[in-house]
């Protein structure tokens, strides 16, 4: 008869309850499902597709917002000074900007939770290796690290997710080490290892799923930094090309052309850039409120 | 003549998630000019409540929820905090247990002790520094004009609590809340400190509350004891009956229980079971459950008896055994 | 002291060390060195001069030895685009940069310890929610963002300050800075205040952190024993007390300000560090991107070892040493 140590799900309701306690970050989680919505079915809700060429005009550029062209198309929110709806240009980006966040969010989680619990777990010089490498990625900004990642690789999707899960997985390895150092003397692991489980097994069956408390908070608020750094690298012109869209190209686009008055094609994208991460935040900054005192067991 | 502290029915409880906890629950005693009260008890017995009580430094999620105490006959319990600030350091001032937490350690002496001095008082930095190296030097710090301008940690341990007695000193009040002073010291410091404290008392008249779990240690310094336990008082007297023949079992188990006491060789007694948890007091006599006393009887609250001259205990059946 | 200060240098060089092991990895050996290291309009003839002469036909190792050598003499490379050394044309810039980041920091001390220590003096007030969902507004707003509404609102909106380059600059102290002139104040002010709403709300969490744990500690109920005013223990012996700790995060902060004054100094064309080496990247100036990684790292141990230093200073307990 084995013991799984796998938490019960029961144990998420009354965190599900507290979390609920805040209006605000109830609030702040519809508005995350719906971007996810948005940005999920982008291409089917946007009226046009902006990097089509043919589907976008130039006569039309830097129409401001609720303007209807002599052809047809009403743009919501104005166009850009290439003729892009904004509307469509804001919600393919939003959906890049997602992609790009999460998924490097979600590798930065499994690379950093990985190398973390084997630190703990393994100990001595091993652990002291992952950490001294850890604390070195910690020493610099975020910005500077990406900066010197894309000035050698140059742009592209791929590049940017890379650099920015370079910059994180440092901070998931140090949390997620802190919580499996006081798990790996628990009852759980002496029992699992004395059932002869393989270490891996152990690991990542019944030590992993312990720890995952703080990454969760940490993984939340990671993802609305790796948006906002995304942003602000494509703003540079060092992040993605201007084949794919982003919302900081976006707004990069319009700086330019702001101080001649024609603010939406700055404004708008930087609002929902905005709105995105701060709803995120305030998720993430919720979650770990409610998962904090919890933890002490 | 009328005393100069009286507490009638005090009870100070916390509201917290887990419940109430009745910390003092229904306390009286009196204090006179010029006399030590020792408060003796447990950790949890809540002496140390009491005193914060007396200074309206009870904090939230704690109030004083009903009771009277009463100061000169100013009534203290409701007064507002502009009153109290006036009250305390100056006619009523406080020594903590730790001195090391107690004394601010970014600041100097000098500071600390400055400020206090100019709270209450409107003179020139110059005259309440010299003030405060005056109060130094009575209390036994050696060339205080050097030493007043040193930082808390730069202190050893004892020196540390003689400072803090001085500042208490500062405004020469009438009573000191002394709280565990001796507590944190090592046992030969211990015993100046004390000497040092009767010497004081016994030049300024000034009243004294000495909290304190260690009997011996009151024995050596109190004129009346006043014993705790769970949020009461349980027995009151002056400290030679309190001591030579306590009433209340608890006393006298306290007392059998300090090792000067027992003959070398001999087991030390204990009292066993341990303090409750006064969040969820049983109803009855709270020391029933580890008395060796016990009775049926006891499961009612015993009422304060009168044993002897100003000599109270809460016991059905009070004890009248002389102690060897 | 010594055996600190030994410690930390051999740290530095350890990290020096790796730095510029990964700048030389990333820039002399992905691709062809003599792709990266020339310009792109370079003759076959140049090209080949170029490759002897930079001793990119030697192996790796020597090209190592090499780069290092010359580092360690101050010779990084010569700018494609200015055709100056890159670490003469780094450090013209630095001052603008440093006087840039160092205000920053300035304002975002100045404006977040009050709301800071407001936030942690009303715990569950409704300003203090709001103070605390205001700041995660203060992170999660890209900075460059900010910087754009700064000038849409101040500059464009208003007309009230310049939305672009450094003002005139005088001499203060011998100093060449903005602080000097009206005019050069005025163009500071806005990218400073972009550079500082980043670090503001860190400041503001902090102090409540600080605060919060420090309210509670025994010498503040001390103070008010003693009769102090709250403004008194919270403005002195409170603020005392965390300053250390604060000072010292956001000192260690500046390395992290310098590195972000990247995006504000393109947005406000500032001319500093972080403006070359955004032009020098998307200019393929290869040289002073090196250049500048290894000065920035070299700064940032720098500000390691003058904040842990600035940290004694504040602290008399680990200045003065404890006696016990």
């Amino acid at each position: 008869m084995t013991e799984e140590a796998v938490p019960a799900p029961s144990r998420w309701r009354p965190v599900w309850q507290e979390f609920c306690e805040s209006k605000t970050a109830v609030l702040a989680l519809w508005i995350c499902s719906l971007m996810l919505l948005a940005a999920v079915f982008g291409p089917w809700i946007a009226p046009q597709n902006p990097y089509d060429l043919t589907q976008i005009s130039f006569f039309d550029s830097r129409l401001p917002p609720f303007s209807t062209s002599p052809d047809g198309p009403y743009y919501l929110l104005g166009t850009d000074n290439q003729g892009r709806d904004m509307y469509s240009a804001m919600l393919y980006g939003l959906r890049t900007s997602l992609l790009v966040g999460v998924s490097s969010g979600v590798l930065a989680i499994i690379l950093g939770v990985s190398l973390g619990l084997v630190a703990a777990y393994a100990g001595g010089g091993v652990d002291a290796l992952i950490m001294r490498i850890v604390d070195f990625m910690l020493g610099f900004p975020t910005i500077l690290v990406a900066l010197m990642m894309l000035a050698i690789l140059g742009q592209g999707v791929e590049k940017v997710i890379l650099a920015l899960v370079v910059v994180q997985w440092a901070y998931f390895a140090r949390a997620v080490r802190a919580t499996a150092l006081s798990e790996r003397n628990k009852e759980y692991i002496e029992a699992a290892r004395s059932l002869g489980l393989s270490h891996t097994r152990i690991v990542f069956g019944h030590l992993a799923p312990n720890c995952m408390p703080p990454v969760i908070v940490i993984g939340t608020m990671q993802v609305a930094s790796a948006i906002s750094a995304e942003a602000t690298l494509s703003f540079l012109g060092l992040g993605l090309p201007i084949t794919e869209p982003s919302l900081g190209l976006l707004i990069s686009n319009g700086f330019n052309v702001m101080l001649a008055g024609l603010y939406w094609i700055s404004v708008f994208p930087g609002l929902l850039l905005l709105t995105l991460i701060f709803a995120i935040n305030i998720v993430g900054d919720r979650l770990r409120e409610v998962l904090n005192p919890r933890n002490a067991k | 003549m009328s005393a100069l502290l009286e507490v009638r029915g005090l009870k100070t409880h916390f509201y917290t998630r887990a419940g109430v906890v009745k910390a003092v629950d229904g306390i009286d005693f009196t204090l006179n000019a010029g006399e030590v009260l020792g408060l003796v008890g447990e950790s949890g017995s809540g002496k140390t409540v009491a005193s914060f009580s007396v200074l309206g430094l009870i904090d939230p999620p704690g109030r004083i929820v009903e009771g009277s105490i009463k100061f000169k006959g100013e009534e203290l319990v409701g007064s507002p905090v502009s009153r109290m600030r006036q009250l305390r350091g100056r006619d009523i001032a406080m020594v903590f247990q730790d001195p090391m937490m107690t004394l601010t350690p970014v600041l100097k002496i000098e500071t600390q002790m400055i400020e206090t001095v100019l709270a209450h008082e409107t003179v020139s930095r110059k005259a309440a520094r010299d003030r405060s190296i005056e109060v130094l030097r009575r209390v036994g710090i050696p060339t205080p004009e050097d030493r007043i301008g040193a930082y808390p940690h730069q202190f050893s341990g004892g020196m540390r609590q003689r400072v803090a007695i001085a500042i208490a000193l500062l405004h020469a009040p009438a009573l000191i809340l002394a709280d565990e002073p001796t507590t944190a010291l090592d046992v030969t410091i211990q015993g100046q400190i004390i000497a040092e404290m009767q010497k004081l008392v016994a030049e300024t008249g000034t009243a004294m509350i000495w909290v304190s779990h260690d009997l011996a240690v009151v024995e050596t310094i109190a004129d009346s004891v006043a014993v705790m336990y769970a949020g009461r008082v349980v027995e009151h007297g002056p400290s030679a009956n309190v001591i030579g023949r306590p009433a209340h079992p608890y006393t006298e188990g306290l007392l059998n229980s300090i090792p000067s006491r027992t003959t070398p060789g001999k087991r030390l007694n204990q009292i066993p079971g341990m303090a409750p948890s006064v969040l969820n007091l049983a109803p009855g006599c709270p020391f029933a459950p580890r008395c060796p006393y016990e009775q049926p009887a006891c499961a009612k609250i015993p009422p304060a008896r009168n044993i002897g001259p100003k000599h109270m205990a809460r016991c059905i059946t009070p004890l009248t055994r002389e102690l060897t | 002291m010594t055996v600190f200060l030994i410690r930390r240098l051999l740290q530095t060089l350890a990290v020096l060390f790796a730095v510029s092991l990964v700048v030389f990895v990333g820039l002399y050996a992905v691709g062809n060195p003599a792709d990266i290291l020339l310009p792109d309009d370079a003759t076959e003839v140049e090209r080949q001069a170029a490759i002897r002469s930079l001793g990119l036909d030697q192996p790796l190792i020597v090209q190592y030895g090499l780069f290092l050598k010359n580092a360690l003499s101050g010779d990084l490379g010569r700018s494609f685009v200015y055709n100056e050394p890159s670490i003469k044309l780094i450090l013209a810039r630095f001052p603008a940069t440093l006087e840039l980041a160092l205000s920053a920091l300035f304002i975002a001390m100045v404006l977040g310890f009050p709301l800071g220590l407001y936030a942690g003096l009303h715990p569950g007030t409704r300003m203090e929610r709001a103070i605390m969902t205001g700041s995660i507004l203060g992170f999660s707003l890209p900075n460059f963002w900010q910087g754009l509404m700064l000038i849409l609102i101040f500059s464009i909106g208003l007309g009230w300050l310049p939305s672009s380059g450094r003002g005139q600059t005088g001499s203060l102290f011998g100093i060449e800075t903005s602080f000097a002139t009206w005019d050069g104040i005025r163009h500071l002010i806005l990218p400073a205040t972009n550079l500082a709403l980043f670090k503001l709300a860190l400041v503001i969490r902090l102090t409540r952190a600080q605060v919060r744990e420090t309210m509670p500690l025994d010498f503040v109920k001390f103070g008010r024993a003693r009769g102090l005013t709250e403004r008194r223990i919270v403005g002195v012996h409170v603020a005392k007390t965390i300053a250390a700790p604060i000072v010292t995060v956001i000192g260690m902060e500046l390395g992290s300000v310098i590195a972000f004054a990247v995006v504000t100094e393109s947005i406000f064309a500032w001319p500093g560090m972080g403006k070359l080496i955004i032009d020098s990247i998307n200019r393929l100036d290869r040289p002073v991107v090196a250049a500048y990684l290894l000065v920035i790292t070299f700064l940032f141990i720098l500000i390691n070892l003058v904040v842990d230093l600035l940290y004694t200073a504040l602290d008399p307990r680990v200045r003065l040493g404890g006696k016990s």
